[in-house]
């Protein structure tokens, strides 16, 4: 990905020696950590060179990591570090290209499905739970397993006794009888656990547990966590939020761009080891250089959504590109789809010059001159069917009519000329929008949106998938647009795009506004660091901002 | 069980778990009561309807439609749907009162076979396209419900079954009767007794509803779909042949038109019954007294002297009130489990 990029003589360690080695801590010693018990030190589960690529995109790249009964292993890394992808791999949900399981035993094997992984003692806890709404809670728990009495009927009074005796395990009163619909996320998670432990897992992998707890529930889990080790049973835990692996993890692994980058008792690390870890890469060359900013076209005031955003104020003037920063959830597209008027708020406001925008209404927004560039091209910002040339005038197309009805003459002018003015790679600009590739359908999306002419634009994720060629292009582009008076807010969380295009970076986490940081001093520890709520993280040694 | 985090009976636990029960038990005491209303307002209107012929004959008559209903409600509740049984039932009805026209003398136990093997094979084709090939049922079936009337068509041409070919003992099975019980409505509460057994007692019958709730859940959980789907789809078809003989012992004069257009009778009565349009909710025995119901209905209607005409738009309105009543239950519910969810958490 993006570290192929070219050095550019900012301080750093190379990244070829940083993805093979422990860079970070490797020469402390072992840690004072107890040997991990049982099974004479040897791991309850392990995964040896496991790669996945989905397309072009490698998601991970021989990653090894071992488990040990007894142990919560955190693994932390930046959205699209494969964190997600080695999880659905525990799962038995995505077989790896190559790279295999090795169980206690030290023999090998491989899942052909979710039912072979709970097989293997694997249980897999994912980001949303997947219980069955019209169901009871015991039978959620037991499903497509309820013991059976003679004759292979289901024992309905033994599935109810042992359910409510796993939830009394897990000191957690959910009733057994009632239907899983309308349970609290909190409680599927439970729900799924003790799923867990019905058929005795050796490992049970948590994806994000935490991300849609609040506080006591995080407690409650935790205490959880805690009575799964003390069973010998290996915890996975993948978590955004580093003082929460602090917390409970024994043991942590880093993983960056698909690759393990660290793998280690986690005692003798400190938050700033896992940060720099975790982003440790080369950053991108800046593409702009300093220019004056005009008045405030977008003014956001204390938006605040209850349980989604807190108290965002925020401006975007003319001629500046600002970036939003943050973790996935942190908020961000949130935000941008209130400011839009996609969503409803509960208070606040949102102006646009003088105007005031109602909520709700995104055709109010539009009018007022803001375009919106959705983070999922194919469903929400293409008509993926539709020609190139029907694409990109989707947006204008009462400027291309006479008297009501559509020119095609003139429609056709139009798009090409928009084509061209993005450098829109294409056969015919009659081919339907899937012959492109994705990073010319993004050139489309903004070709159409830019038709319009807006005041304000607003891009989320602007080159998720592109090629780096193309991501290149497409920061040019932004920052030329600001620079001919355009409003450009970005929100990405690819670090090093931040940084290259934003005049000022806007940092979120957990729905609040937690950091701004002027071009000049920004860098990517520090927005990682205010991203994942380590402010308090000592200034990095390479701390090189321009 | 004497440890502190057992909830205490008559807790907020428990009486959250009551409400679905109830809620959940309110729709099939709905549709008693409704029958009883119903049966009570046409009885004083017209003393005739609750006399024991006229009961003894809505019961004969739901028999057919209870017993395809529970095939079509186990296809529902696994998310899919099946049009193919009005057709199914034609083509069975046919075939097999037509066996009598080549051998009068055939033993009504075979004929039933017959009828039977008619609904496994289209069940089996209908199952293996839609479960093997993944083709959405909704597609498949209405395919088949035009391919087996077609295959119906070109069987029967212009042709009829008469009453005169069938013998008497073939002909009487709807009004025969067991302690003034009719014979094939006490078999069908039988099946419609084995089958919500099955459901309710054997983990096979219950990923069926597990499959309706969340396909993607069940997928995970390791449910061989495909397996469970198919046997849905070869039971509603099995049914539906059974379905067909009575229908020919019914009506004795079989064109090749027979049936048509019941599918939407049946899914109406398995909506209407209880069973969620998107599966994963429901039970046969909702489905069999749905289509009771509507059977009643038709008949009330035709006693006090009502046109007939007005019994579709009827049964078209009940259909709608179920669905609404069900979405507005629904909702309520989730918005009282969550609130008893926030003072628990509290």
């Amino acid at each position: 990905m993006s570290d192929q990029g070219e050095p550019n003589g900012e301080a750093g360690e190379p990244s070829g020696a940083a993805d093979r080695e422990p860079a970070i801590g490797a020469d402390r010693p072992a840690a004072e950590l107890s040997p991990p018990p049982a099974l004479g030190g040897r791991p309850a589960l392990s995964i040896r060179d496991a790669s996945k690529a989905f397309g072009a995109v490698h998601a991970l790249s021989d990653v090894s990591i071992d488990l040990y009964g007894g142990e919560a292993h955190g693994v932390v890394g930046e959205n699209g570090a494969g964190k997600s992808t080695l999880v659905k791999i525990f799962g038995g949900v995505h077989p790896p290209d190559s790279g295999t399981l090795v169980d206690a035993d030290g023999n090998s094997f491989s899942l052909n499905g979710p039912a072979d992984a709970r097989d293997a003692g694997i249980a897999v806890i994912f980001q949303e739970p997947t219980l069955f709404p019209d169901i009871s809670v015991a039978e959620n728990v037991f499903v497509a397993r309820q013991p059976q009495r003679r004759g292979r009927r289901i024992d309905r009074r033994s599935m109810q006794r042992q359910t409510r005796a796993l939830f009394e395990r897990l000191g957690v009163p959910i009733d057994p009888d009632r239907v899983a619909r309308g349970l609290s996320i909190a409680e599927q998670q439970i729900v799924e656990i003790a799923k867990a432990l019905s058929f005795d897992a050796k490992v049970v992998v948590m994806d994000e547990p935490t991300a849609a707890l609040s506080a006591t529930e995080v407690a409650r889990l935790f205490g959880v966590v805690q009575s799964l080790r003390e069973g010998g049973v290996a915890v996975v835990f993948i978590s955004h939020r580093l003082e929460e692996v602090f917390a409970i993890c024994q043991r942590v692994t880093v993983l960056r761009d698909g690759r393990r980058v660290l793998s280690q008792p986690i005692s003798g690390l400190t938050a700033g080891d896992l940060v720099r870890a975790m982003v440790g890469r080369d950053i991108a060359a800046r593409v702009h250089e300093h220019h004056p900013r005009g008045a405030a076209v977008l003014r956001v005031a204390e938006l605040s959504r209850a349980g989604i955003f807190d108290d965002i104020t925020f401006q975007v003037h003319a001629g500046e590109v600002v970036a939003l920063a943050g973790l996935v959830g942190a908020g961000r597209s949130e935000v941008a789809r209130a400011v839009f008027g996609i969503d409803e708020y509960d208070s606040g406001s949102v102006h646009v010059g003088e105007r005031r925008l109602a909520k709700g209404v995104p055709i109010e927004a539009m009018r007022a001159g803001i375009a919106m560039v959705p983070e999922d091209r194919r469903q929400q910002g293409l008509v993926m069917g539709m020609s190139i040339e029907d694409n990109i005038a989707l947006a204008s197309l009462r400027a291309l009519t006479r008297h009501g009805l559509l020119i095609s003459s003139i429609e056709r002018e139009f798009a090409t000329n928009w084509a061209a003015r993005l450098q829109v790679k294409y056969s015919r600009i009659t081919n339907p929008a899937t012959s492109l590739s994705g990073g010319n359908q993004q050139k489309v999306v903004l070709a159409k949106w830019l038709s319009r002419d807006p005041t304000v634009i607003i891009v989320d994720e602007p080159t998720r998938g592109i090629d780096i060629a193309t991501k290149a292009e497409v920061h040019r582009l932004l920052v030329e647009l600001s620079r001919s008076g355009v409003a450009v807010l970005v929100i990405s969380s690819e670090l090093p795009e931040v940084l290259a295009v934003a005049d000022r970076i806007l940092v979120m986490r957990e729905g609040r506004l937690v950091a701004e940081l002027a071009h000049g001093e920004a860098s990517e520890e520090k927005i990682m660091a205010a991203a994942t709520g380590q402010a308090d993280v000592p200034a990095p040694v390479e701390a090189g901002s321009a | 069980m004497s440890t502190t985090s057992a909830p205490p009976p008559g807790s907020e636990l428990a009486s959250a778990h009551r409400l679905v029960d109830i809620v959940l038990r309110a729709r099939t005491f709905g549709i008693i009561a409704v029958l009883a209303v119903l049966v009570l307002v046409a009885g004083l209107i017209q003393s005739r309807f609750v006399g024991g012929g006229e009961i003894r004959f809505i019961l004969s008559q739901t028999s057919l439609y209870a017993l395809v209903a529970v095939g079509e409600a186990m296809v529902i509740l696994t998310r899919n749907v099946d049009l193919s049984v009005g057709s199914v039932v034609g083509l069975s009805a046919y075939v097999s009162a037509n066996m009598f026209g080549t051998d009068h003398g055939i033993s009504t136990f075979v004929v039933f076979l017959v009828g039977l093997s008619v609904g496994l094979g289209c069940g089996i084709v209908t199952g293996a396209i839609t479960a093997i090939g993944r083709v959405p049922s909704l597609v498949v079936t209405l395919a088949m419900l035009y391919i087996i009337r077609g295959v119906d068509t070109i069987i029967v041409g212009s042709g009829v079954v008469l009453a005169s070919t069938e013998p008497n003992s073939f002909l009487n099975i709807p009004q025969d009767t067991l302690l003034g019980v009719p014979e094939l409505a006490i078999a069908v509460a039988l099946v419609v007794g084995v089958a919500a057994y099955y459901l309710n007692t054997f983990r096979s019958g219950r990923d069926l509803y597990a499959i309706g709730s969340d396909p993607e859940a069940a997928r995970l959980a390791g449910i061989p779909i495909a397996k469970r789907v198919f046997t849905a789809f070869v039971i509603s078809g099995a049914l539906s042949g059974v379905a067909g003989v009575v229908w020919a012992a019914q009506y004795a004069t079989i064109e090749s038109t027979a049936a048509n257009g019941l599918e939407l009778q049946i899914i109406a009565a398995v909506v209407v019954g209880g069973v969620a349009i998107f599966g994963g909710s429901g039970s046969v025995v909702g489905a069999a007294l749905g289509a009771l119901l509507l059977q009643t209905i038709n008949s009330a209607l035709n006693v006090i002297g009502i046109s007939s005409i007005w019994t579709e738009a009827i049964s078209g309105l009940l259909l709608i009130t179920a669905i609404t009543l069900d979405r507005g239950i629904q909702l309520r519910l989730a918005a009282a489990l969550r609130k008893r969810r926030v003072r628990l958490g509290a």
